[in-house]
């Protein structure tokens, strides 16, 4: 049985890759997780709040309420040097590529081609395989027009691409007006890989302390629908490799992912309920189902859902009333 | 060998040297001297080694007693140990160092020499505490310059070794330890020549080892002890020989010779003053002028080596010429025959005067003199004048200089225009705030100049005695010469006015010279600040043909996400402006000089601050002087006219910044000030202000409760008094049946008292229905709303005050209607502690006595010019106290005794008087438990009416009552301090008062460090939680100060945390006040020294109880009468990881930065602790002391 797949050149041993959470942050959960066969990692997101934030916090912080009074002119000692959010994050890029043999792939999360970029060269240097460029941009400003925003994606990697060698992925929201021609114009643009979708965390409200807050919710298996829609659509129209990411649960996920044309699928929420354990089962599964049905590598079945394999291309295309249409067709 | 230039403090220069001649630094906090402490703690854990290639061990101790008990047995076991401190620290080793010199042991103790407490503490710089320790046997070294503190400080380690004789090196605090000089730094390998390690060997062969074993430190008889004191004789006759001897090798090395005493100026010299310290560097000064531009023969003798006092030295370094001698001391010692140099002077003179071989012709005339102390300024003129008095016949002897003795006239006129500095010196002045940055900046503009070119450089920086709002003077001189000017800048060449605002409230350009540079950060644009300035600056401006500049600095600092910070924008306009550099080059360093300081923090602070450089010049004008003065702004008076004549003549001349104006005449006599006169000091110190929405809010009073400023109040009254309010002034129905039907509720703010720092916004619940980013308090402009609001508070001020018998004090809207008697203090914005004070000032304020512990709260409770504790209408209030840092729970104890004697001896009398008073009103005063306010209340009305009729009676007796009568109402007696103390340097008192069963009640506001001095570890720092001298991390748990307390059983004990559960902290002091025996609160004071958002403060507390880090309790013994068990858990068991609170607050997780491995093991250890120390208190709380097992031990113990 084969399993392995190519994701934006890398050759991994099996399609199921971790997505970037709290057990990609430690290099023991790490560890486990490739010991439970995971083709290769995400790490978690070095933000670009954390590059330009942190360490106005920590100057902040560290000079508040110095200077001001004659007995305490400054709070705290001074080390000579602090290890902030990027330094922390190419140590931990590099102490995993000490500790697992799988491919480690950093994640840079941001939403300008500011200062940070370079840190894209720096997760590089610091060994990682390729990089995953997890760009979020919640257009609340009316003035901004969608050309605008996308190009705000188009320049973002094009800036990343120009200062790195590795493979370069880009996850992306879902929610572009033509995502079919923003996926063509990031293909384009050199996206080695696009990763379908991202998760925003959605607000919620308190309404006992009238607040809103953050609220994280793990993903369910029903959210694989709306990647599987989109990877089935744009596969074999673009260069790039395709990860599906929401909603991976079980080796049926897995192997829809592939069906669709996605070359790797990624997996977070099951991982943190049910331990990294459920890689092993996943893929115990997974060649247990294509045993009994009958596939000899995971290659064979890649793409053999999409929308120009299928019987009915026009399912991926429609948004309500599937059914009847489809049964008025049925009829005629 | 090429030396590098350095600019540094003193106390940096010391450290440097002591740290590479030592093996263990023992270190106490204590201002001036704690930067050497936290300079090696620092080192220490980076890694920095020693002259012998090995990282010095820095251990904190308790006490300075305690360091210097740890050096004492340091050095006994071998080691070359060290130790830094000043003022009451170095009393507190006196002890020590008696044992120390006696047994001839090398070390050098430095110390940058501070005023003692006498009738007020003082931070500031004098011979006093030096003084005080010279009878010990140490040898005592002079330092005058932040030059001569490295210099001189190695000089004594060498000279302490050869020598065995243990020395104080000392240098005055703040003017010495904490002035930045360009010095020139001495190389490893200098100290490393200058140190013979054959007396390093001999010291510690000379250790205590139980491989040759021996006994040093014996009780002696009247046999044997005298001939034991004198063996050292030698030693100390040898001794000034070694260090003169020690200055010439070191001349040899460096070029710089030193001499036991210095000798400057006309080698015939008729008139000499001599002097030792920073004030040497003035005199000196000043003789060269007076030599030059007078043609006058004076000179100065400057004492290095004051112990062991070699009479042969000093007479060989006195010009043979001089007539008369002016003996300078920076002390006082009332009551003596003159203060100690002019004694040892004249016992060193009048000795060889009265020899076979007198060295002069005629015995000199010598007189002594006061100068300097607490910093006091000490200038050319007062150095001229002093020179001018030895031209008399009868020159005034016992004089003071500086000051204006208008009680017994010791003091020496002076002319203030007589000035010695020349157009060589470029002389500049800041006035910023504390927060702004202004002194950060400074001093790294003194950086550039001193170490970027041929410039001697030197800073100096005033601080206001606020914590909140401070404002910050800066001194700079710059010249091609090596600058000896020891005071103030008189007068500038170059004024920054970093604050509009601040043009109200100094005369910020009194001291420009004509032709000088101004530059003012100006919220107005070019065109409008010359109409925006008061008249008296642009007729300064006018008439001394100043360059004006204007930049809106803060503006740019918005601009580039620099916030409230405008010190790089400022630097740079300074440079800019004064040509000290070319522009490209100053621009290049002073971006060098960000990288150097920003860069550990990232780089994106320092990108920000480039920006801001770049942003600067485009933003920077010169202003076109009009001929004439236009401007009509007249500045304001400093204080209302309503307020009491000693706060508008003494008090006011503080806060405007003369206070050196003030006479003896109008100083108390004996440290004793009225109270409540913050009212007088507005400080509109607020950008923003809570405004009040009535429609909105609850009345719940949570926001009054965790003020730390008693800026936000609640009154409720009746709605008829409304009826003359000004038109703003807002209320609304009272809600709660405990009140009247016709009872209207306010909730007002003290503009200009409040600092801004939003504590009621955050804690206010009440939301806007319509629009939920709006509260019942919301922040807004303070400006726009000053006039206003300050008549709306007049108004409050004047409405009734909630009848105290009425209120219901358990609750929080209950408590918030009485008055606080602790108001405005110059905490911190957002501080912590205040809150707890000020709820102790409503409580139980017009019955209570407080004795304070030194630290934060001794100084926003107590330091000059205004102090907060208040009065009520009927004129009781707090009447408050400190005496010392480590005596407090004695203090209070002390007053409880007291108190105690008094109330019962009054009663002894009353009993006796019974027949002639009546036996009614004896009774009632006799018998009234006094438990609530009613009884309180009712008590005073009898003890008034007892005092009617004692007035009336003649009898001794009923006249001895008449003065004591009042302690027969109910006194409360509090004692407060912080961590450092109760945890600390206190504990051993703390223990004994806890233990002794007297009815006193206890508050420590636990920061978790010893914030007064700038954040040092104490044994309630956090385990994992960086602070000074625990820059790695504090190792260790806290100490459960609580759990120690509890198990005397007697002790009623509360942890409480009031933005976690006000209603259990009201319950604790009530509990704690009405228990009668000690009582014990522990109180969670967030504070600025952990690296919060100190408006999210009450948030923080939350989150430490939530984690289990801090479990709330009270342990009420009284419980166990009625067979309960004393312990309540008022917390749940933890709900939230330990890494949840922690790392919120930046103390914590800077650790995880500069060193996340070890973060990881002391959160892991830290989080063991919380789990382990919830389960040990849950299972006391749970224990069952029902069955009355007293009785059966009672009864076993009868069989």
């Amino acid at each position: 049985m084969d399993l392995s797949t190519t994701y934006m050149g890398l050759k991994l041993k099996n399609p199921i890759v971790p997505s970037a959470s709290p057990l990609t942050q430690n290099i023991d959960s790490v560890k486990a997780l490739e010991d439970a066969g995971a083709a290769a990692v995400v790490c978690h997101s070095l933000f670009e709040e954390q590059i330009t934030h942190e360490s106005g916090e920590l100057d902040h912080y560290l000079s508040y309420g110095t200077e001001s009074y004659a007995e305490a002119t400054t709070y705290f000692p001074e080390p000579e040097d602090f290890k902030l959010g990027p330094v922390e994050y190419l140590d931990h890029i590099a102490d995993l590529k000490k500790t697992v043999d799988i491919p480690v792939i950093g994640s840079l999360n941001g939403v300008s081609n500011g200062g940070w970029v370079k840190y894209a060269k720096n997760i590089q240097d610091a060994g990682a395989d390729a990089l995953e460029l997890n760009v979020y941009y919640i257009p609340t400003n009316a003035n901004l027009t969608g050309t605008e925003i996308e190009n705000m994606y188009i320049d973002t990697l094009k800036a990343v691409k120009e200062n790195v060698s590795i493979p370069v992925a880009i996850k992306l929201s879902p929610f572009f007006t033509s995502m079919s021609n923003m996926a063509r114009k990031l293909d384009k643009a050199g996206a080695d890989a696009l990763v379908l979708f991202n998760r925003f965390y959605q607000p919620d409200f308190d309404l006992e302390k009238l607040e809103v807050v953050p609220n994280l919710v793990l993903s369910t298996n029903w959210e694989l629908r709306l990647p599987l829609r989109w990877i089935s659509i744009l596969y074999s129209n673009i260069k790039a490799s395709m990860a599906l990411t929401s909603g991976v649960h079980s080796h049926i996920d897995v192997i829809k992912s592939m069906m669709a044309g996605a070359d790797v699928a990624m997996m977070a929420s099951e991982l943190l309920v049910n331990g990294t354990g459920r890689v092993a089962d996943i893929l115990k599964d997974t060649e247990k189902w294509m045993e009994e049905n009958e596939y000899a590598s995971i290659q064979m079945m890649k793409g053999s859902m999409s929308q120009k394999s299928v019987e009915e291309p026009a399912a991926f295309e429609r948004a309500n009333y599937m059914k009847t249409l489809h049964s008025y067709k049925t009829l005629i | 060998m090429e030396r590098q230039k350095i600019t540094i403090d003193g106390n940096e220069a010391a450290a440097y040297i002591s740290y590479h001649v030592s093996e263990v630094v023992a270190i106490y906090p204590i201002t001036p001297s704690s930067g050497m402490g936290e300079m090696s703690d620092e080192w220490a854990a980076k890694g920095k080694k020693n002259i012998w290639d090995t990282v010095p061990h820095v251990a904190e101790l308790q006490s300075e007693g305690g360091a210097s008990g740890a050096v004492h047995g340091a050095l006994q076991s071998g080691s070359l140990t060290t130790t830094f401190t000043a003022s009451q620290g170095l009393l507190l080793m006196i002890p020590n160092m008696f044992k120390i010199a006696g047994e001839l042991t090398s070390t050098v103790f430095h110390v940058s020499a501070r005023s003692i407490a006498a009738s007020a503490l003082s931070i500031f710089g004098d011979h006093s505490d030096v003084m005080a320790a010279r009878q010990t046997g140490f040898g005592l070294l002079a330092s005058g310059s932040v030059q001569e503190v490295m210099d001189l400080a190695l000089i004594t380690h060498k000279s302490t070794l050869e020598s065995r004789i243990p020395f104080v090196h000392f240098f005055d605090g703040f003017r010495s330890s904490h002035e930045v000089q360009k010095i020139e730094q001495l190389t490893k390998e200098d100290i490393r020549a200058m140190i013979d390690d054959k007396y390093v060997a001999e010291h510690k062969k000379r250790a205590l080892t139980p491989d040759n074993p021996f006994i040093r430190g014996t009780a002696q008889n009247p046999d044997v002890y005298f001939q034991g004191r004198e063996t050292v004789n030698k030693f100390y006759n040898e001794c000034p020989e070694i260090v003169q001897n020690a200055m010439n090798e070191f001349a040899k090395l460096t070029g710089r010779q030193y001499n036991l005493f210095d000798y400057y100026g006309a080698p015939d010299a008729k008139r000499v003053i001599i002097i030792m310290g920073s004030g040497a560097e003035a005199v000196e000064e000043t003789v060269e002028y007076m030599a030059e531009r007078m043609e006058e023969k004076v000179g100065v003798l400057k004492i290095r080596l004051y112990r062991p006092f070699s009479v042969d030295h000093f007479l060989k370094a006195l010009p043979k010429t001089v007539e008369k001698i002016a003996v300078l001391d920076r002390t006082k010692e009332p009551g003596s025959a003159g203060e100690p140099v002019y004694l040892d002077v004249v016992t060193a003179i009048s000795e060889n005067m009265t020899s076979d071989e007198p060295m002069f012709s005629k015995m000199p005339k010598i007189i002594g003199g006061r100068y300097g102390l607490s910093s006091k300024e000490f200038t050319p003129a007062m150095v001229k004048a002093v020179y001018d008095e030895l031209k008399k016949d009868k020159p005034k002897n016992h004089f003071t200089i500086g000051i204006n003795d208008d009680v017994t006239f010791t003091s020496l006129d002076f002319d203030p225009n007589f000035q010695v500095e020349g157009n060589d010196v470029t002389r500049c002045l800041f006035y910023g705030l504390g927060a702004d940055g202004t002194v950060g900046a400074n001093k790294n503009s003194i950086k550039i100049i001193g170490e970027e070119t041929e410039n001697y450089a030197q800073g100096y920086f005033v601080y206001d005695s606020k914590k909140s709002g401070s404002t910050t003077v800066s001194h700079l001189r710059f010249g091609k010469k090596p600058i000896h000017s020891t005071y103030l800048i008189e007068t500038a060449n170059f004024i920054g006015c970093h604050q509009f605002n601040l043009l109200e409230k100094f005369d910020v350009l009194e001291r420009i010279v004509d032709g000088g540079t101004f530059l003012l950060n100006s919220p107005f644009s070019k065109d409008e600040v010359w109409d925006k300035l008061p008249r008296k600056y642009q007729e300064v401006i006018i008439n001394k043909k100043l360059n004006f500049y204007v930049i809106d600095g803060i503006t740019v600092a918005k601009n580039t996400g620099m916030g409230a910070r405008i010190n790089t924008i400022m630097q740079t306009c300074f440079f800019a402006i004064s040509g000290i550099l070319p522009k490209d080059e100053a621009i290049e360093q002073i971006k060098k000089a960000i990288k150097k300081t920003y860069g550990a923090k990232g780089e994106e602070i320092v990108r920000k601050n480039y920006e801001a450089v770049d942003q600067t010049l485009e933003n920077l004008h010169k202003i076109d002087i009009p001929e004439k003065a236009s401007s009509t702004l007249e500045l304001p008076p400093i204080v209302s006219d309503n307020a009491p004549d000693y706060v508008k003549n003494v008090l006011a001349k503080m806060m405007e910044g003369k206070g050196d104006n003030v006479s003896v005449s109008q100083m108390p006599i004996d440290g004793t000030f009225p109270s409540a006169t913050t009212q007088w000091e507005k400080r509109n110190i607020a950008l923003e202000i809570p405004a009040w929405d009535p429609e909105v809010c609850i009345q719940c009073n949570k926001c009054t409760l965790v003020c730390p400023h008693a800026a936000i109040r609640v009154k409720v009254y009746d709605e008829a008094l409304t009826a003359n309010a000004p038109e703003s002034f807002k209320w609304t129905k009272a809600k709660g049946k405990e009140f009247e039907e016709n009872s209207v509720y306010t909730i007002q703010v003290a503009a200009e008292d409040c600092t801004g720092c939003e504590l009621c916004f955050e804690v206010c619940p009440a939301k806007n229905k319509k629009e939920v980013r709006l509260k019942a308090l919301n922040m807004v402009e303070q400006i726009p709303i000053r006039e206003m609001e300050r008549a709306n508070y007049d108004f409050f001020l004047n409405l009734p005050e909630f009848d105290r018998t009425k209120v219901n004090m358990g609750t929080v809207k209950g408590c918030q209607l009485l008055q606080p008697l602790f108001e405005y203090s110059g905490a911190c914005s957002g501080c912590g502690e205040t809150p707890y004070v000020k709820l102790v000032s409503q409580l139980f304020g017009d019955r209570t006595i407080v004795a304070n512990a030194t630290g934060c709260s001794s100084i926003y409770g107590g330091n000059l010019p205004t102090t907060p504790w208040a009065v009520n209408k009927d004129g009781r209030g707090p009447a408050w106290s400190n005496s010392l840092f480590e005596d407090n729970a004695e203090f209070g104890f002390g007053m409880r005794l007291s108190i105690d004697k008094q109330a019962e001896y009054a009663r002894e009398i009353l009993v006796k008087l019974k027949d002639k008073i009546g036996v009614e009103i004896t009774e009632s005063i006799l018998t009234n438990a006094q438990s609530n306010e009613a009884d309180i209340y009712e008590q005073r009305e009898k003890v008034a009416e007892l005092k009617e009729k004692l007035e009336k009676l003649d009898s001794n007796e009923a006249k001895i009552l008449l003065t004591i009568a009042d302690y027969l109402v109910k006194k409360s007696v509090w004692i407060m301090g912080g961590d450092g103390w109760a945890y600390d340097i206190g504990y051993g008192g703390l223990d004994h008062v806890i233990a002794s069963g007297k009815n006193v009640n206890i508050l420590v506001m636990d920061t978790e460090v010893y914030s007064n001095t700038g954040g040092q570890c104490s044994k309630a720092t956090g385990m994992g939680a960086v602070a000074k001298f625990a820059a790695s991390g504090k190792p260790t748990p806290k100490k459960d100060l609580g759990m120690m307390a509890m198990n005397y059983g007697n002790v009623y004990v509360a942890k409480i945390a009031m933005g976690a559960n006000d209603a259990q902290t009201i319950k604790a002091f009530l509990e704690a006040e009405a228990y009668d025996g000690p009582s014990l609160i522990i109180a969670y004071s967030h504070c600025i020294a952990h690296g919060i958002n100190m408006a999210k403060g009450m948030d923080s507390q939350k989150l430490a109880v939530d984690s289990g880090h801090w479990p709330l309790f009270r342990f009420n013994p009284d419980n166990l009468k009625e067979g309960k068990n004393p312990l309540k858990l008022d917390s749940k068991a933890p709900k939230i990881k330990l890494k949840d609170y922690i790392y919120t607050e930046t103390r914590y997780k800077m650790l995880t930065k500069s060193n996340p491995e070890a973060a990881a093991k002391l959160l892991n250890f830290a989080q063991a602790e919380v789990y382990k120390n919830w389960k040990l208190y849950e299972q006391m709380a749970a224990f069952d002391y029902s069955g009355n097992g007293n009785q059966e031990v009672e009864e076993k113990t009868e069989e």
